[in-house]
């Protein structure tokens, strides 16, 4: 380790650069890998995974979590090593997507899963994980959704190429090994059960653990917790994902989905009661899992109904010991369903918090007002201001004075861009109204035409100050 | 560590002040940048440092004191550093039963334990080594973070005792320094933060609070820093300085400037 230590210092200048595979860089480029096997962890050199990408801010690798949209907002994807806790929205609609997506992209990318639910058979879900739009098939795809009325002359192109009509369309029967980092896919088809099949995973369904019987000592955590946690650190022991194991070389990542943790299913009751017994059940399940993480090639995603838990102390705990957290609020049935402001989402995102992982800063959007909508076939997620800028011409007429409250705006988060813009644009719509003033010749439109030409000091133009409608009384 | 910082506290590596707590605390905002600071200034400052790092994994603090010019793995092995591993620890702990009481033991206990284990574990890590050695200046105790005791099953009232013993032990019989971070969760919401929070606020010499702006994320002004300075044994004998200032972290340091005076602004 010392000589990882002395060239470390030269290599720190470069800090983020993506490592070549000589060794003399590894230390700028640390990968969260197993610092448990001491034998070759000096001269590790790095082999490329498939599905990882490093960071280019940090040289951390990063994997996809199915979403390249998600990926962007998260600073490229999320690292290995960590956690990404999704809390959940009301009806548990589309953070199983979200799940979803994360589950189908170990399966493309060809990683290990595993898959833990006290509610589905894991089975189940990897039967439900949707299809991955490859390519050209995309591209189609789009096309189609564009123009539709073009289906007479593809089929004079097809002509052409008639005799490539007749070859059956290829069906990758492998794991489609794409190069890409993050792929999209189509939630209305199914995975084609030869790539589930190929794919290699675990499944934990708590009620058929539930039978055996419990022979540890009492710990403070639940049942359900405790033997989660071993069925974990014996896949990433046996596996060989901490490097601990002589027999297995492991290089691979493995993905593990935890579904509705905390809800009462895993035998937890703080979605149930304010005073629970076990309040540190949760907490401690996850500085544990947190530490199983820190010290193997994986990469872990939670699903938590935050919206059920009773104590508001413990969602704070819960966000300081996961590192990614990302809440989701659909729209239904609420009253932001009918609102016009929101007529082409679904819900909104909200990223709660970004770890800053072997750096002091990190990767933040400077977006905070995200809206995400499912179409037919893909999620995506979209800044919802541009919207919300149009909408709101309708909303705020001139002619009235208005209170700009600053903090607790829409999205529950006070954001500085958010009522700057409001302003400017409150301050264009008075220009725009100010030229309804009376004037004795006129108005020659100047510029983009955009902005007619503001009353400013032609207010006072014949020494008598013309009435501004509404904002300011006309003085007597 | 960070110059600016080092100039607004009014300290130099070469003049440690000794026998303080000072308390880190954070609201809405992440205060891990004070850990790295007061991390990289303690190791330049010649003292012997034992960190008890319960959050985040080695090479995370090493990766950033190497951005902030010290290395953590060379003072590690100069025993300059003795280094506790929270989350390394703990899946040993948990998973397997360890022959003699390890720090982190109260993991495995079922109902409220204590921090005695994690206590004699300071206590020895900190002993001064008179074996004819480079003697190290003051012991300096490194605590990130108490608040994540609290969720590990620990009362508030185990931790304050946890830090009233590490004040005896380092602060008075060393003459050595303890510095520690808390959250603060600022909704009065979590009852057994508010109590740390408050006994260890009555304990300090000196109180670093990074606080998120109060009008939300802004890209140029990352948060503001209240400093306070204490003087916990004459409560009333003079009035405590407070200054405020507002920060922007950047890759290798943070720069502090007046409130309202950001270079973006000006």
């Amino acid at each position: 380790m010392a000589a990882v230590a002395t060239c470390g210092t030269g290599a720190g200048s470069t800090g983020s650069v993506v490592a070549t595979t000589s060794e003399n860089n590894v230390t700028s480029f640390q990968r969260k890998g197993p610092r448990a096997s001491g034998t070759d962890s000096g001269c590790s050199r790095l082999v490329s995974i498939a599905g990882t990408r490093p960071s280019v801010r940090n040289g951390q690798l990063l994997v996809s979590t199915g979403l390249p949209a998600l990926d962007q907002l998260l600073g490229g994807g999320l690292a290995v090593g960590t956690v990404l806790l999704i809390e959940e929205d009301k009806y548990n609609i589309y953070s199983s997507l979200l799940f979803k997506y994360f589950l189908a992209e170990g399966i493309i990318n060809g990683h290990t899963l595993l898959v833990a639910s006290a509610k589905e058979d894991p089975a189940d879900i990897l039967q439900e994980l949707p299809a991955p739009l490859l390519d050209d098939n995309y591209k189609k795809d789009l096309d189609e959704d564009i123009c539709n009325h073009q289906t007479p002359d593809s089929n004079i192109k097809m002509k052409i190429a008639w005799r490539y009509q007749l070859l059956p369309k290829m069906e990758q029967s492998g794991p489609v090994s794409s190069s890409r980092f993050g792929h999209y896919y189509d939630a209305s088809k199914r995975m084609p059960r030869e790539l589930i099949e190929t794919s290699k995973w675990h499944g934990f369904f708590f009620p058929e653990k539930l039978s055996s019987t419990l022979n540890k000592e009492p710990c403070s955590l639940t049942h359900g917790y405790r033997r989660l946690l071993q069925f974990i650190q014996k896949v990433i022991y046996e596996e060989g994902f901490d490097g601990s194991n002589p027999q297995k070389k492991q290089k691979n990542i493995l993905r593990i989905g935890i579904q509705n943790l905390g809800s009462p299913l895993w035998g937890d009751d703080i979605c149930c009661t304010e005073n629970c017994d076990n309040s540190h059940s949760l907490t401690k399940f996850l500085y544990v899992l947190r530490g199983l993480l820190r010290t193997s090639l994986s990469a872990c995603i939670i699903t938590m109904p935050t919206h059920l838990i009773q104590n508001k102390a413990i969602i704070a705990r819960v966000t300081n010991l996961s590192d990614t957290v990302v809440g989701l609020e659909s729209f239904i049935g609420s009253e932001r369903e009918t609102n016009p402001l929101y007529k082409d989402y679904h819900g909104l995102i909200h990223i709660r918090q970004i770890p800053r992982l072997n750096n002091l800063i990190y990767d933040v959007s400077d977006v905070k007002d995200l809206a995400f909508k499912l179409k037919r076939k893909l999620f995506t997620i979209e800044w919802v201001q541009d919207n919300y800028l149009r909408q709101e011409r309708n909303i705020y007429p001139p002619g009235f004075s208005y209170l700009l409250k600053q903090k607790d705006s829409a999205w529950g988060e006070g954001s500085l861009q958010h009522s700057t813009f409001l302003m400017s644009f409150l301050a264009k719509a008075t220009a725009f109204a100010s030229r309804l003033v009376r004037h004795s010749e006129p108005l020659k439109q100047t510029g983009s035409g955009r902005i007619l030409q503001a009353a400013g000091p032609r207010l006072w133009h014949d020494g008598r100050r013309q009435a501004a409608p509404g904002l300011l009384a006309v003085p007597p | 560590m960070f110059p600016e910082l080092n100039n607004l506290l009014n300290i130099t590596p070469d003049r440690a002040e000794q026998g303080k707590l000072t308390l880190l605390c954070d609201a809405k905002t992440d205060g891990s940048f004070l850990v790295h600071h007061f991390l990289s200034f303690y190791l330049k400052a010649n003292c012997k440092v034992c960190f008890v790092a319960l959050i985040q994994s080695f090479s995370h603090y090493n990766i950033v004191g190497q951005k902030l010019g010290v290395s953590l793995t060379a003072a590690r092995e100069c025993g300059q550093l003795v280094f506790l591993e929270g989350l390394k620890s703990s899946v040993d702990v948990f998973f397997r039963a360890q022959a003699e009481p390890h720090p982190l033991q109260f993991l495995r206990e079922a109902d409220a334990g204590n921090l005695q284990p994690l206590y004699e574990f300071v206590r020895e890590a900190l002993k001064p080594v008179d074996d004819g050695q480079a003697a190290w200046r003051c012991p300096v105790l490194l605590v990130d973070d108490l608040s994540v005791l609290l969720s590990l099953g620990l009362g508030a009232v185990a931790v304050l005792d946890f830090i009233h013993y590490c004040r005896v032990a380092v602060c008075w019989e060393r003459k050595g320094n303890i510095v520690a971070l808390a959250h603060d969760s600022g909704d009065g919401e979590d009852k057994e933060n508010d109590i740390l929070l408050n006994g260890l606020s009555h304990q300090s010499h000196l109180i670093l609070r990074a606080e998120g702006l109060a009008t939300g994320f802004c890209r140029d002004v990352h948060g503001q820093l209240r400093i306070l300075w204490r003087t916990p044994s004459q409560p009333t004998a003079q009035r405590d300085g407070s200054l405020t200032y507002q920060y922007k972290i950047q890759d290798k340091s943070v720069s502090f400037f007046a409130k309202g005076m950001s270079p973006a602004v000006l």
